[in-house]
């Protein structure tokens, strides 16, 4: 077990490079003076034109791009990430204010989300073809195609702004103390949108997982064997339509990043996927990356932590039979 | 589209027994009550979009001062909106925008991806090796975020939004077309081949190529989807296709106003809808082509 994921880690490890590798040069080609990301904006306000033609030397800037890369890689190791333009602060800091929120919002959402996503897709596929069947089905069709930003704008057009029940934008309620009560309320709507569209996609895969198993040879075996239905749907159908259900989720989960970055923008959470969209309109060469690198380090982890629920729902893996 | 002239006797739907599988499939799609009407609603869409310039009453582009949040009249059945343009007349162009985008998209992703995909899947070794990490590496990361980055990296147009869209999400048809060619190239009516003397070139595109045309026409269709939906986030966002040039999701995003949201429906309403109907259109007629080219297929989903 323990080197199975000590190598899932290591397989992990290219991707976190090829991603910021992509990423570093898309950014250090575009056009725009680098200076600008890699310095305190006030003491760069303040320098002449030699001063920074000399800077640039001194940070590199006029170094090959891969050479500046492994540069930037060993500021990053060290914990600089650079400057933010947009922010005017440490990018460092800027991430790391934003990390809570944003953690906050997708764990809760994707804590409501799957289960509502499984509880469905079983349903479905327990009593296909039949009216809570097509209802299921209706359902994740209709958020799967729907587009999250629309949902969003009918949510706050119902819920905040005619009939003002819940708050619309931010995380609390500025000019007030902290209170639990205030934030779940803050927390109604952008949850209730991303657990939505994650339930809408878990519902669709569930539904056909559970119905490829329940079709298949051992199931017949069991009915006939004359097993109880409620035992075989859990023992032997729920069981191994798991395995092909965590995959899914495991993929679907830069979804919920995307995801996340709507929804933020659109209820003004104050998280990654707002910081994001701002360092993409201001074109903030070091803010972008350190967004980046921390979005690819967080899908990483998610996507370890859904090979942990692999090997526990799949005991060939435990056993290193697989993997 | 020709398809090979294969005699279809085993499959589950009887059929005659000179009839082409191209002919087959035509036959199971029109079957598909979903797919035909999501193919009649996207046609709509098309029209409407090849027809802008004559059907749109205005210029989507011209602002009337005179003319600014009116709701719908006469005049401008769509109302016009915060700054003065004619709603209808942006929803029209609107619609060539999103299928420019999908169609666009899905042309060079179908290329970038399906060439990068056979000889992933037909060569193997170190080039599969290095295909496969770049497309895990790039279906790891959320495709909207590593949009919107490089969106702005080379300035925000259509152009650039189909460029960025279809360089950063053809894995997704390479992926489908490396592992059809891996399946195929062991099959026996290669093995045959090869004994008499095909090239590779000729086996990749003549023999191995048609038979995942089924497939990758499916996946094609989601993409598009895709490549809508995506388009109309960033444009949402203010990161893609930027007013004034008409874009259904730079159109939605006018009602991120609050009172534009609370009291203005007609200017984001019809964009809103029809972004939700064209992915939901090209979503069943994807469904209907699923099951239209595969013979094999059960009917589940």
């Amino acid at each position: 077990m323990v080197t199975y994921l000590i190598r899932r880690l290591l397989i992990s490890i290219p991707t976190l490079f090829g991603i910021t590798i992509i990423a570093f040069v898309a950014l250090a080609i575009a056009p725009g003076d680098p200076l600008t990301a890699s310095m305190d904006p006030d003491q760069l306000a303040r320098m002449t034109v030699e001063q920074k033609a000399a800077a640039r030397h001194a940070l590199g800037l006029d170094e090959p791009i891969p050479v500046r890369y492994v540069v930037w890689l060993g500021d990053v190791l060290q914990g600089d990430l650079g400057y933010s333009i947009v922010n005017r602060r440490d990018v460092g800091d800027a991430l790391s204010a934003r990390l809570g929120p944003t953690l906050l919002l997708m764990g809760v959402a994707a804590l409501l989300g799957i289960p509502i996503g499984i509880g469905l897709g079983l349903i479905a596929a327990v009593r296909q073809y039949s009216l809570p069947d097509y209802l299921a089905t209706g359902f994740s069709t209709l958020f799967i195609a729907i587009p999250g930003f629309v949902v969003g704008l009918v949510l706050i057009y119902f819920l905040g702004a005619n009939l003002k029940i819940l708050p619309t934008s931010g995380m609390v309620t500025l000019g007030r103390g902290f209170d639990v009560l205030d934030l779940a309320r803050h927390m109604v709507m952008p949850v209730l949108l991303l657990s939505l569209a994650m339930a809408a996609q878990v519902a669709r895969y569930t539904r056909t997982a559970l119905l490829e198993v329940m079709g298949s040879e051992y199931i017949v075996t069991a009915r006939s064997k004359g097993l109880r239905s409620r035992r075989i749907l859990w023992r032997h159908g729920f069981r191994n339509a798991l395995i092909p259900i965590i995959t899914v989720i495991g993929l679907i989960l830069p979804d919920l990043v995307a995801g996340a970055v709507i929804t933020e923008s659109l209820f003004g959470w104050p998280g990654m996927g707002q910081l994001a969209v701002k360092a993409a309109a201001g074109r903030d060469p070091s803010l972008m990356m350190g967004v980046i690198l921390v979005i690819a380090v967080g899908v990483l982890l998610a996507n370890i932590l859904t090979d942990l629920a692999y090997a526990y729902a799949d005991p060939r893996v435990r056993l290193g039979e697989r993997a | 589209m020709s398809a090979p002239e294969v005699v279809v006797g085993r499959a589950e739907v009887p059929s005659r027994p000179h009839e082409t599988l191209f002919r087959l499939s035509v036959r199971r799609f029109v079957r598909h009550r979903l797919a035909v009407t999501g193919l009649i609603i996207l046609g709509i869409f098309v029209v409407l979009a090849v027809l802008a310039p004559w059907v749109a009453p205005y210029d989507p582009t011209k602002l009337d001062l005179r003319a600014i949040r009116q709701p719908p009249s006469a005049a401008h059945i769509f109302g016009t909106d915060t700054v003065g343009y004619d709603v209808f007349s942006r929803f029209v162009w609107g619609a060539r925008t999103s299928l420019i985008v999908g169609f666009g998209a899905v042309a060079v992703s179908v290329v970038i991806g399906t060439l990068l995909g056979v000889v992933a899947g037909y060569y193997g070794g170190w080039s599969d090796q290095l295909i496969s990490r770049v497309i895990d590496t790039l279906l790891s990361m959320p495709a909207l975020l590593l949009v919107a980055v490089f969106v702005s990296v080379i300035g925000p147009s259509l152009q650039s939004v189909i460029i960025v869209i279809s360089l950063l999400t053809w894995p997704q048809i390479a992926r489908i077309v490396r592992g059809q060619y891996l399946v195929l190239r062991e099959s026996e009516f290669i093995t045959a081949t090869r004994v008499i003397g095909a090239t590779d070139r000729s086996i990749m595109l003549r023999h191995l190529l048609p038979n995942v045309l089924g497939p990758l026409s499916v996946a094609a269709t989601f993409y598009m989807a895709m490549a809508i939906l995506l388009e109309a986030a960033l444009s949402f966002l203010g990161l893609g296709v930027k007013p004034p040039a008409p874009s259904w999701g730079n159109m939605v995003n006018l009602a991120t106003n609050a009172n534009t949201l609370q009291n203005m429906p007609w200017v984001w309403v019809p964009p809103a809808v029809a972004i939700a109907l064209i992915v939901l259109a090209i979503n069943f007629v994807g469904d209907g082509l699923r099951d239209a080219v595969d013979p094999r297929a059960v009917r589940r989903g």
